[in-house]
């Protein structure tokens, strides 16, 4: 037990280090789903060992050990005891008794500030599909040249899904006449896997995380590493069907076509110093997410070997089996 | 699309058409389908101003409706989405490219001219920018 909360918080603290090298590695890109899991892995893994380590620290060591239930139930007995007015009774008093209340109550607080969070991004999310749809049921319409999609008239490239029970797939009208129709059919087996892979749940829970650490920068890398690996493994996924150089083109004239939209200010992207001035990085050009995929597809790296991946995979289950045993496994 | 998608969308492109505000009636007599109930007009428009696409404000004893905002103002919100230029990340759509910063729009040319004119050189097949004379 005493090891516990230890044991907690260097999960919790090792997390952020963890996932900074993550978003910095450049072995996800040749096994995405293994990356992905692992992404997962560690923010449950943090979440988890955050809440446990603080509610932990707050638990009566003196009685934590003969209590069923671990660190959870330890910290519920503390909460308990301090519903019913009695604290930590007559012989725990004075600031150390204050400090362990305040971590208790910390920890609670973090633990309803992630659910919260995923619910309200959840029901964002939902509201704004809802708005997507009803609207391009009013204004797209289809198109031969891309079975199953809808069009929308807007002379700017773009091409998206609208993912839930109910999705949509959207084609521009630029985009229409911006591809031909073999890059256009690798649009949408993009989009499909997409869709049929629910890539959006995914993603939901780094995207919410976000909306409370948009200060903290490894909160930031993670939503764009977990964001670029979903493109990834819906890129492979149309590999499947279509070959790889209609993809890449299909990518390289969308993106190339994204200037030509006017942006707002809030879209002002800071223009990353010698992003285009690495000329010699051959046909990807640049460091940006697109440069990336098309680089992947043109010359695609081998996936990890099977150790590898049975080491990240294991990872993954370790970073979560050890925050919950000792959350709720007693010693 | 169900039935009832295509009167809203029918009655919504008549109102985008017309500055002024409209009545049932009126809202009636401009659609192709010319022999719908007139409560079968109203509820559809009711459901539009439930929605928020359309307003409606009293004239006399009848309502009047027009559009909420005008179907370029649709175009370009769903547009700004499409593009990522919202300011307002989440995860309410996938998007093929997310939004792309100018000078990596300018490197994404260059490498798809690069690309391109490799490709012609390896194999001169049938392209359609091949001179013509």
């Amino acid at each position: 037990m005493f090891l516990a909360v230890p044991i907690l918080a260097a999960v919790a603290a090792g997390s952020i280090p963890a996932a900074s090298a993550l978003a910095a590695a450049r072995w996800p890109g040749r096994s995405p789903a293994a990356a992905i899991l692992l992404w997962q892995a560690l923010g449950l893994g943090w979440g988890l060992a955050a809440v446990g380590a603080l509610a932990g620290l707050g638990a009566d060591p003196g009685q934590a050990g003969t209590l069923p239930g671990g660190v959870a139930g330890a910290a519920l007995a503390v909460a308990s005891r301090v519903m019913h007015g009695a604290a930590f009774g007559p012989r725990a008093t004075g600031p150390l008794a204050d400090l362990r209340l305040v971590s208790v109550a910390a920890g609670l607080v973090l633990l309803t500030l992630l659910c919260w969070v995923l619910v309200a991004a959840s029901a964002a999310v939902l509201r704004a599909r809802r708005r997507q749809r009803d609207l391009l049921s009013l204004l797209a319409h289809g198109d031969p040249k891309v079975p199953g999609a809808l069009v929308l008239d807007h002379p700017a490239a773009a091409a998206y899904c609208v993912p839930g029970l109910r999705s949509r797939i959207v084609i521009s009208a630029g985009t229409l006449e911006l591809l031909d129709p073999a890059e256009l059919a690798a649009v949408l087996a993009h989009e499909r896997a997409h869709l049929r892979e629910r890539h959006d749940l995914v993603l939901l829970p780094f995207t919410a995380l976000l909306r409370v650490f948009r200060w903290c920068a490894v909160a930031r890398r993670a939503e764009g590493a977990v964001a670029l690996l979903v493109e990834m493994l819906a890129d492979d996924h149309a590999l499947r069907h279509r070959p790889a150089r209609e993809l890449a083109t299909a990518l390289l004239r969308v993106g190339a076509a994204g200037s030509q939209v006017p942006s707002g200010a809030l879209a002002a992207a800071p223009a990353a110093p010698g992003a285009s001035g690495g000329g010699g990085r051959g046909a990807g050009g640049g460091d940006g997410e697109v440069a990336v995929r098309v680089a992947r597809l043109l010359r695609p790296a081998p996936g990890l070997p099977a150790p590898a991946i049975a080491l990240v995979c294991g990872t993954a289950v370790l970073l979560v089996a050890v925050p919950v045993a000792f959350l709720f496994i007693p010693f | 699309m169900n039935r009832l998608g295509e009167l809203e969308r029918a009655i919504m492109d008549v109102l985008w058409e017309t500055p002024e505000p409209l009545t049932v009636r009126q809202v009636s007599g401009q659609l192709t389908e010319r022999d719908l109930a007139h409560t079968t007009v109203m509820t559809v428009l009711d459901r539009l101003a439930k929605k928020g696409f359309a307003r409606r404000e009293r004239d006399g004893r009848a309502w009047r409706y027009r559009a909420a905002e005008s179907r370029e103002a649709y175009v370009t919100e769903l547009m700004l989405n499409a593009l990522d230029q919202t300011g307002d990340r989440q995860a309410a759509l996938a998007r093929f490219v997310r939004s792309v910063s100018g000078a990596e729009a300018r490197a994404l040319r260059r490498a798809l001219e690069a690309l391109e004119a490799r490709e012609a050189l390896t194999a001169p097949g049938p392209r359609e920018d091949a001179p013509a004379g």
